[in-house]
Protein backbone atom coordinates (compact mmCIF):
# COMPACT_ATOMS: atom_id res chain seq x y z
CA UNK A 1 0.00 0.00 0.00
CA UNK A 2 2.82 2.28 0.54
CA UNK A 3 4.31 1.06 -1.78
CA UNK A 4 1.76 1.90 -4.51
CA UNK A 5 1.73 5.25 -2.72
CA UNK A 6 5.38 6.38 -3.32
CA UNK A 7 4.61 4.64 -6.51
CA UNK A 8 1.66 7.32 -7.89
CA UNK A 9 3.68 9.75 -6.75
CA UNK A 10 7.05 9.13 -8.30
CA UNK A 11 4.59 8.97 -11.71
CA UNK A 12 2.69 12.42 -10.80
CA UNK A 13 5.98 13.91 -10.47
CA UNK A 14 7.03 12.87 -13.75
CA UNK A 15 3.81 14.06 -15.55
CA UNK A 16 4.36 17.27 -14.10
CA UNK A 17 7.84 17.96 -15.76
CA UNK A 18 6.29 15.92 -18.82
CA UNK A 19 3.37 18.49 -18.88
CA UNK A 20 5.21 21.63 -18.53
CA UNK A 21 7.62 20.72 -20.92
CA UNK A 22 4.64 20.19 -22.95
CA UNK A 23 3.35 23.80 -22.00
CA UNK A 24 7.19 25.57 -23.15
CA UNK A 25 6.90 23.49 -26.57
CA UNK A 26 3.18 24.30 -27.20
CA UNK A 27 4.35 27.86 -25.99
CA UNK A 28 7.09 27.76 -28.53
CA UNK A 29 5.01 26.46 -31.63
CA UNK A 30 2.18 28.62 -31.02
CA UNK A 31 3.15 31.76 -33.38
CA UNK A 32 4.58 29.15 -36.22
CA UNK A 33 0.82 26.92 -35.68
CA UNK A 34 -0.71 30.80 -35.90
CA UNK A 35 0.79 31.65 -38.83
CA UNK A 36 -0.26 28.45 -40.47
CA UNK A 37 -3.93 28.75 -39.74
CA UNK A 38 -3.93 32.74 -40.82
CA UNK A 39 -2.27 32.22 -44.20
CA UNK A 40 -4.77 28.73 -44.45
CA UNK A 41 -8.10 31.06 -43.60
CA UNK A 42 -7.23 34.70 -44.35
CA UNK A 43 -9.29 35.69 -41.47
CA UNK A 44 -7.34 36.40 -38.41
CA UNK A 45 -10.98 36.13 -36.18
CA UNK A 46 -11.51 32.68 -37.88
CA UNK A 47 -7.85 31.66 -37.60
CA UNK A 48 -7.69 32.31 -34.04
CA UNK A 49 -10.75 30.42 -32.98
CA UNK A 50 -9.02 27.33 -35.07
CA UNK A 51 -6.06 27.60 -32.80
CA UNK A 52 -8.07 27.88 -29.87
CA UNK A 53 -9.87 25.25 -30.48
CA UNK A 54 -6.24 23.53 -31.33
CA UNK A 55 -4.93 24.26 -28.40
CA UNK A 56 -7.56 22.55 -26.16
CA UNK A 57 -7.65 19.11 -28.73
CA UNK A 58 -3.66 18.82 -28.25
CA UNK A 59 -4.03 19.59 -24.26
CA UNK A 60 -6.36 16.96 -23.62
CA UNK A 61 -4.78 14.70 -25.17
CA UNK A 62 -1.26 14.96 -24.97
CA UNK A 63 -0.73 11.63 -23.46
CA UNK A 64 -0.56 10.62 -27.05
CA UNK A 65 2.14 12.62 -28.05
CA UNK A 66 5.40 11.10 -27.47
CA UNK A 67 7.72 13.19 -26.11
CA UNK A 68 10.87 13.87 -28.31
CA UNK A 69 9.20 13.60 -31.61
CA UNK A 70 7.91 16.63 -33.94
CA UNK A 71 5.59 18.51 -32.12
CA UNK A 72 5.13 21.36 -34.78
CA UNK A 73 3.80 18.36 -36.76
CA UNK A 74 1.82 17.06 -34.90
CA UNK A 75 -0.01 20.40 -34.00
CA UNK A 76 0.45 21.20 -37.09
CA UNK A 77 -1.90 17.89 -37.79
CA UNK A 78 -4.06 18.73 -34.89
CA UNK A 79 -5.30 22.22 -36.66
CA UNK A 80 -5.15 21.04 -40.09
CA UNK A 81 -8.02 18.35 -39.13
CA UNK A 82 -10.05 20.31 -37.13
CA UNK A 83 -9.94 23.03 -40.10
CA UNK A 84 -10.86 20.42 -42.70
CA UNK A 85 -13.81 18.93 -39.95
CA UNK A 86 -15.15 22.30 -39.44
CA UNK A 87 -15.11 23.16 -43.07
CA UNK A 88 -17.52 19.91 -43.69
CA UNK A 89 -19.66 21.37 -40.84
CA UNK A 90 -20.05 24.83 -42.38
CA UNK A 91 -18.68 25.14 -45.81
CA UNK A 92 -21.46 26.83 -46.67
CA UNK A 93 -20.47 29.36 -44.24
CA UNK A 94 -17.25 29.82 -44.73
CA UNK A 95 -17.84 30.38 -48.52
CA UNK A 96 -20.55 33.22 -48.12
CA UNK A 97 -18.49 35.28 -45.77
CA UNK A 98 -15.52 35.53 -48.94
CA UNK A 99 -17.15 38.50 -49.93
CA UNK A 100 -16.99 39.92 -46.24
CA UNK A 101 -13.67 39.08 -46.24
CA UNK A 102 -12.65 40.92 -49.51
CA UNK A 103 -14.04 44.10 -48.38
CA UNK A 104 -12.48 44.15 -44.91
CA UNK A 105 -9.02 43.75 -46.63
CA UNK A 106 -9.71 46.44 -48.42
CA UNK A 107 -10.35 48.37 -45.45
CA UNK A 108 -7.07 46.87 -43.32
CA UNK A 109 -4.48 47.09 -46.24
CA UNK A 110 -1.75 47.96 -43.82
CA UNK A 111 -2.37 44.51 -42.17
CA UNK A 112 -0.35 42.94 -45.17
CA UNK A 113 2.06 45.44 -45.46
CA UNK A 114 1.81 46.57 -48.85
CA UNK A 115 -0.31 46.44 -51.72
CA UNK A 116 1.67 43.52 -53.07
CA UNK A 117 1.50 41.19 -50.63
CA UNK A 118 -2.29 41.97 -50.93
CA UNK A 119 -2.51 40.82 -54.09
CA UNK A 120 -0.69 37.68 -52.90
CA UNK A 121 -3.30 37.08 -50.36
CA UNK A 122 -6.38 37.47 -52.41
CA UNK A 123 -3.86 34.84 -55.01
CA UNK A 124 -3.75 32.45 -52.43
CA UNK A 125 -6.80 32.63 -51.18
CA UNK A 126 -8.36 31.87 -54.28
CA UNK A 127 -6.61 28.40 -54.80
CA UNK A 128 -7.86 25.14 -53.69
CA UNK A 129 -7.48 24.70 -49.59
CA UNK A 130 -5.81 21.36 -50.59
CA UNK A 131 -3.09 23.39 -52.90
CA UNK A 132 -3.20 26.40 -50.92
CA UNK A 133 -1.91 23.95 -47.51
CA UNK A 134 0.72 22.38 -49.44
CA UNK A 135 2.77 25.55 -51.07
CA UNK A 136 2.16 27.17 -47.14
CA UNK A 137 3.65 24.10 -45.02
CA UNK A 138 6.48 23.81 -47.48
CA UNK A 139 6.94 27.37 -48.78
CA UNK A 140 6.61 28.87 -45.58
CA UNK A 141 6.34 26.73 -42.66
CA UNK A 142 9.21 24.93 -43.55
CA UNK A 143 8.28 21.36 -43.39
CA UNK A 144 9.99 18.96 -45.83
CA UNK A 145 7.60 17.40 -48.15
CA UNK A 146 7.72 13.81 -46.23
CA UNK A 147 6.83 15.80 -42.90
CA UNK A 148 3.81 17.81 -45.13
CA UNK A 149 2.38 14.18 -46.48
CA UNK A 150 2.34 12.91 -42.76
CA UNK A 151 -0.02 16.05 -42.09
CA UNK A 152 -2.13 15.85 -45.00
CA UNK A 153 -2.66 12.09 -44.75
CA UNK A 154 -1.33 11.99 -48.59
CA UNK A 155 1.40 10.63 -50.32
CA UNK A 156 4.57 12.78 -51.11
CA UNK A 157 4.20 12.71 -54.83
CA UNK A 158 0.51 14.07 -54.05
CA UNK A 159 2.51 17.02 -51.92
CA UNK A 160 4.94 18.07 -54.90
CA UNK A 161 2.10 18.20 -57.48
CA UNK A 162 0.07 20.07 -55.14
CA UNK A 163 3.08 22.53 -54.39
CA UNK A 164 3.44 22.64 -58.10
CA UNK A 165 -0.15 23.07 -58.92
CA UNK A 166 -0.21 26.14 -56.57
CA UNK A 167 2.64 28.09 -57.88
CA UNK A 168 1.84 27.55 -61.36
CA UNK A 169 -1.60 28.86 -60.53
CA UNK A 170 -0.49 32.08 -58.06
CA UNK A 171 1.96 32.94 -60.99
CA UNK A 172 -1.34 32.97 -63.42
CA UNK A 173 -3.15 35.36 -61.41
CA UNK A 174 -0.70 37.44 -60.55
CA UNK A 175 0.66 38.11 -64.26
CA UNK A 176 4.37 36.55 -63.75
CA UNK A 177 3.29 33.14 -66.16
CA UNK A 178 4.68 31.61 -68.45
CA UNK A 179 7.21 33.27 -70.63
CA UNK A 180 10.58 31.82 -69.24
CA UNK A 181 8.55 28.59 -69.59
CA UNK A 182 6.74 28.66 -73.18
CA UNK A 183 8.32 31.78 -74.84
CA UNK A 184 6.38 34.84 -75.04
CA UNK A 185 2.43 33.14 -76.85
CA UNK A 186 2.49 29.60 -76.00
CA UNK A 187 1.20 29.72 -72.48
CA UNK A 188 -0.85 32.28 -73.32
CA UNK A 189 -1.91 30.25 -76.35
CA UNK A 190 -2.62 27.23 -74.02
CA UNK A 191 -4.60 29.23 -71.46
CA UNK A 192 -6.54 30.89 -74.41
CA UNK A 193 -7.45 27.55 -76.35
CA UNK A 194 -8.28 25.86 -73.02
CA UNK A 195 -10.65 28.76 -72.28
CA UNK A 196 -12.65 28.42 -75.32
CA UNK A 197 -12.85 24.41 -74.63
CA UNK A 198 -14.97 25.31 -71.68
CA UNK B 1 24.67 46.29 -64.97
CA UNK B 2 24.39 42.60 -65.53
CA UNK B 3 22.08 42.57 -62.97
CA UNK B 4 19.99 45.02 -65.77
CA UNK B 5 20.45 42.84 -68.85
CA UNK B 6 19.42 39.61 -67.40
CA UNK B 7 15.62 38.02 -67.98
CA UNK B 8 14.10 37.10 -65.05
CA UNK B 9 14.56 33.01 -65.01
CA UNK B 10 11.07 30.66 -63.92
CA UNK B 11 13.25 30.21 -60.86
CA UNK B 12 13.59 33.80 -59.80
CA UNK B 13 9.67 34.05 -60.86
CA UNK B 14 9.07 30.96 -58.80
CA UNK B 15 11.49 32.85 -55.78
CA UNK B 16 9.25 35.59 -55.95
CA UNK B 17 6.03 33.60 -55.22
CA UNK B 18 8.13 32.37 -52.29
CA UNK B 19 9.13 35.68 -50.79
CA UNK B 20 6.06 37.05 -50.86
CA UNK B 21 4.35 33.37 -49.20
CA UNK B 22 7.48 33.83 -46.70
CA UNK B 23 6.60 37.78 -45.90
CA UNK B 24 2.55 36.79 -45.20
CA UNK B 25 3.45 34.26 -43.27
CA UNK B 26 6.53 35.90 -41.01
CA UNK B 27 4.75 38.84 -40.30
CA UNK B 28 2.32 36.86 -38.64
CA UNK B 29 4.41 34.20 -37.04
CA UNK B 30 7.00 37.69 -35.47
CA UNK B 31 3.09 39.15 -33.93
CA UNK B 32 3.06 38.74 -30.19
CA UNK B 33 1.05 35.31 -28.76
CA UNK B 34 -2.12 37.21 -27.76
CA UNK B 35 -2.90 37.34 -24.20
CA UNK B 36 -5.99 35.01 -24.90
CA UNK B 37 -3.99 31.97 -25.64
CA UNK B 38 -1.53 32.68 -22.89
CA UNK B 39 -4.43 32.57 -20.15
CA UNK B 40 -6.31 29.78 -21.72
CA UNK B 41 -2.77 27.29 -21.26
CA UNK B 42 -2.42 28.97 -17.85
CA UNK B 43 -6.01 27.91 -16.71
CA UNK B 44 -5.46 24.28 -18.69
CA UNK B 45 -2.08 23.91 -16.40
CA UNK B 46 -3.71 24.94 -13.69
CA UNK B 47 -7.21 22.40 -14.09
CA UNK B 48 -5.03 20.09 -14.60
CA UNK B 49 -2.94 20.40 -11.70
CA UNK B 50 -5.49 20.69 -9.61
CA UNK B 51 -7.58 17.55 -10.72
CA UNK B 52 -3.53 15.81 -9.84
CA UNK B 53 -3.16 17.02 -6.45
CA UNK B 54 -6.87 16.38 -5.70
CA UNK B 55 -6.12 12.80 -6.81
CA UNK B 56 -2.83 12.69 -4.81
CA UNK B 57 -4.89 13.43 -1.57
CA UNK B 58 -7.08 10.00 -1.98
Amino acid sequence: MTTDKAKNKTGAEESVSESSAFKRDLLATLPSLRAFAISLIGRHDKADDLVQETIMKAWAKQESFEAGTNIKAWLFTILRNEFYSQMRKRGREIQDSEGTYTESLSTHPEQYGSLDLKDFRKALDQLPADQREAIILIGASGFAYEEAAEICGCAVGTIKSRVSRARTRLQEMLGVAGEGDYGPDAGNAAVTSRAFIH
Amino acid sequence: MFLQMKEPAPTEQNSDISQKLRSLYEAVQEEAIPDKFLDLLEKLDQAEQASRSTSDDH
